[in-house]
């Protein structure tokens, strides 16, 4: 049990969501907490507005139609209570960035948890790239492991895994479970649709499944994008190298959220999915994970 | 009534012959006068506020009749002319004969018994294997002769070999009928149990979850079971009638939330209360319904039926009310008007609670969050939060939760659950748990992508509703769901839930 008086409570994170159900992020309901910031940047990426932290430019302030928006002492302020959540900043902001964020202390995020405990089998932390806050990561998973009324709540960490081996070290004694999107095979891929190269991504699904915290692996398939198909045989080599009991999670290329180039791609459809899957599945000789809605 | 009226019944070309027979009788009992009510009664019933959901002219039986089937086994039936039980199949073939004996305002029996505890007794040494194949053929024959998904079976909050059976046979065979309720309780059901009844919400929205020790605290030792659209009543008794009313309406004519809390919600429940009596009247002192073997041989007891004192519109009247005082605050996004909601279903509990009627359960009535009919429109189904602007399940069971101490007769409600939960079942579990712990009192949930959809207490196929229109359907309740799919906003729920409970007077449009 971790002693009370050595977690700081005041610790923050700056959060751009919250979702108290989910069905799709670990096991069971989680409590699914956003982080804001993402040092990849994705052509396919579905929350664009979570990679950039706001730069206070005020692009957004007057596009809001109930003036939820303001500029207070040259930053751009967001008042929750006025905002009907048409997203219009969203849309207008230049840095994909998003006025709309929240700062959290510990303390506040476990009154939270707290009210939601009955609902939920565990919280996950996603974003964004939920390790650039690691210490409030830390922070928060110590105070739910040692409250009594939450130390039942398994905790997750949903990655793009570019966290060092140190940082993963300072991460493992606290967390459940971690799941890791594997967005390409080849590093000249990865690096094309991410922004970064994939070498940090495998060393910590290793460095993860070493430690038996490695709980899903993600390949989302772009049809014709990614090289994931071409590269079959290396990428099912490899997840045969990884304990069984690992999660193996296909995710389809969509539309929703995504801005610029992606948008011209064309979807991932069923049954392209399964083509991939079948590929897949036919040399891990075991079940994968497959999307249940296709648009 | 008119000619025509029957006559296009009688050519309909949707309708079995069974299902005319039963649209031509209600067309009848309704060419009598209406029952001697007050001009007030009739004002309120016209102007919309009061309904008695078209149960008839003359109530010539129950509206939900809860038989003592346990009793009826190990004594047979003089009338019937049976011996009493002595193993599985007698039990089975006992059942299936009275069922067809169990009036409901739908013609068909809407409980059909607490069945693990019912069969129990019988089950002797026979293997799971020959369990299973009587279960499943009793389950074929139930959807295949009494097609209507208000027909309701109970089962928990014990585990046990029927229990897990029915549950096995339910989710493998996914039919509309019967209906089913799973008992929970914290003390007794292992969360193996419980996680086997959530695995089926998600594979077939079936079965409904009740929170056993909330509903026992409601009735004495005798007990109760949960029937039709969620509605808990007195075991070896049911309801005499329901009238239900909708507060939207009501809101109108409150000059602000005092005016409807302290004077307009007591003046019309008082009016409520007289067509209730009304109504009830005729069915205990004019029917001779209580004259006959289910009473004579103790199957029911007249003493146990009660009246439902039904309410809906909610959402609309929080709406309008706090519009009135200028606010945009909307039912179920924020704790104002989710405070006044609370305030207006305890005023109606304290009031229901101390009003005598003449023919009730220990003299009163019970109080019931009605689930809508299909000719309902503009107009929430009791205290949900309008189709299409639900927030997350978690949300809502917290944001609806306080009122469910309340509604003794239960609240039909139901959460939408997006079909990612498939792949995640133990979500499900993790919610229904959740919400069961938090009190609530009842946790129905519909999974959006499942062909079987349930529409406030009942289950219609969707690929059903959208073949109806064409060649009409085996299952009475379809109808419903066709009618109900055109005027309500049942396909707009978030993704998709409807919203009924009663049987409709014929409709040809």
């Amino acid at each position: 049990m971790i002693m009370l008086e050595s977690i700081n409570l005041d610790k923050t994170g700056i959060v751009s969501n919250i979702l108290t159900f989910s069905c799709v992020d670990g096991p069971g309901n989680r409590l699914v907490i956003f982080l804001q910031g993402c040092n990849f940047d994705c052509i396919t990426c579905h929350n664009p507005h979570t990679i950039n932290h706001c730069d206070d430019c005020g692009d957004c302030v007057a596009t809001c139609p109930t003036d939820a928006l303001t500029i207070v002492h040259d930053k751009v302020q967001w008042d929750e209570s006025l905002c009907i959540g048409c997203d219009k900043c969203i849309d207008i902001c230049p840095s994909k960035s998003n006025p709309k964020t929240t700062t959290y202390s510990v303390t506040q995020l476990l009154e939270l948890i707290n009210k939601h405990r009955y609902f939920i089998n565990g919280i996950t932390i996603s974003g964004g790239e939920a390790t650039l806050q690691l210490g409030f990561i830390i922070e928060l998973f110590k105070a739910v492991k040692s409250s009594e009324q939450l130390t039942h709540l398994s905790c997750f960490v949903d990655s793009n895994g570019s966290l060092s081996q140190l940082g993963w070290s300072k991460l493992l004694p606290f967390i459940d479970g971690a799941m890791i999107d594997l967005k390409a095979w080849q590093d000249a891929t990865h690096l094309w649709l991410t922004g970064r190269e994939s070498h940090r991504v495998i060393q910590s699904i290793n460095q993860l499944a070493l430690h038996r915290k490695l709980h899903e692996v993600r390949l989302l398939y772009i049809p014709d994008k990614t090289d994931l198909l071409c590269e079959v045989e290396a990428v099912a080599k490899y997840l045969n190298s990884l304990p069984k009991e690992v999660y193996i999670r296909l995710n389809a290329f969509q539309h929703h959220g995504v801005i610029g180039e992606g948008l011209a791609w064309d979807k991932c459809s069923e049954v392209q999915m399964q083509q991939f899957s079948s590929q897949l599945t036919k040399r891990l000789g075991r079940d994968v994970l497959l999307p249940s809605i296709y648009t | 009534m008119t000619q025509a009226r029957l006559y296009s019944i009688i050519t309909d070309s949707r309708l079995s012959a069974k299902q005319k027979s039963h649209y031509l009788a209600l067309e009848a009992e309704a060419s009598l006068p209406y029952l001697d009510i007050d001009g007030k009664a009739q004002q309120a019933i016209d102007a919309g506020i009061l309904c008695d959901m078209f149960e008839g002219h003359a109530p010539f039986k129950p509206r939900y009749v809860l038989p003592d089937y346990t009793k009826f086994l190990s004594q047979g039936s003089e009338y019937l002319e049976l011996d009493p039980a002595t193993n599985f199949d007698e039990a089975l073939n006992l059942l299936t004969i009275l069922y067809h004996h169990v009036p409901s305002v739908t013609s068909i029996p809407v409980y059909l018994g607490q069945l693990d505890t019912v069969l129990m007794p019988y089950v002797g040494d026979l293997s799971e294997q020959q369990i299973y194949q009587k279960i499943k053929l009793f389950w074929i024959m139930l959807d295949r002769t009494l097609p209507d998904a208000f027909m309701h079976v109970n089962i928990g909050p014990t585990d046990n070999i029927i229990c897990r059976t029915i549950l096995q046979v339910d989710a493998e065979l996914k039919q509309i009928a019967p209906n089913l309720t799973f008992m929970y309780d914290e003390k007794v059901t292992p969360d193996d149990l419980l996680r086997q009844a959530t695995d089926n919400i998600c594979v077939c929205s079936k079965p409904h979850i009740a929170n056993y020790p909330v509903h026992a605290a409601a009735f004495d030792h005798s007990g109760f079971g949960i029937v039709s659209c969620y509605n808990s009543l007195p075991l070896a008794g049911g309801s005499n009638t329901l009238v239900r009313m909708n507060l939207k309406e009501l809101a109108k004519k409150a000059q602000n939330q005092t005016d409807f809390i302290e004077s307009v919600l007591p003046k019309y429940c008082a009016i409520m209360f007289d067509l209730i009596d009304t109504r009830s009247s005729f069915l205990h002192e004019k029917s001779n319904f209580f004259e006959g073997f289910l009473t004579t041989e103790g199957l029911i007891d007249e003493s146990r039926f009660a009246p439902m004192f039904g309410i809906y519109g909610m959402s609309e009247a929080v709406n309008l009310l706090m519009e009135e005082k200028g606010s945009k605050s909307q039912y179920g996004h924020d704790d104002v008007s989710n405070k006044l909601s609370y305030a207006i279903s305890k005023k109606l509990a304290d009031i229901v609670a101390t009003t005598k009627v003449k023919y009730g359960y220990q003299g009163k009535a019970l109080l019931h969050a009605q689930g809508g009919i299909s000719l309902d429109k503009n107009v929430t189904p009791g205290v949900r939060i309008p189709y299409g602007t639900e927030p997350d399940p978690v949300t809502y069971v917290q944001a609806t939760l306080p009122h469910h101490q309340y509604y003794t007769s239960g609240i039909s409600d139901i959460l939408t659950i997006d079909e990612t939960v498939k792949t995640n079942p133990l979500a499900m579990f993790n919610l229904a748990k959740g919400a069961l712990l938090s009190g609530y009192r009842e946790f129905t949930a519909n999974v959006a992508s499942n062909d079987l959809v349930r529409v406030t207490g009942y289950m219609v196929k969707l690929s059903d509703i959208t073949k109806f229109d064409e060649q009409g359907s085996r299952t009475n309740t379809t109808f419903l769901g066709a009618e109900a799919a055109k005027n309500t906003d049942i396909l707009k729920r978030q993704p998709r839930v409807a919203a009924l409970e009663t049987m409709p007077s014929y409709t040809d449009e």
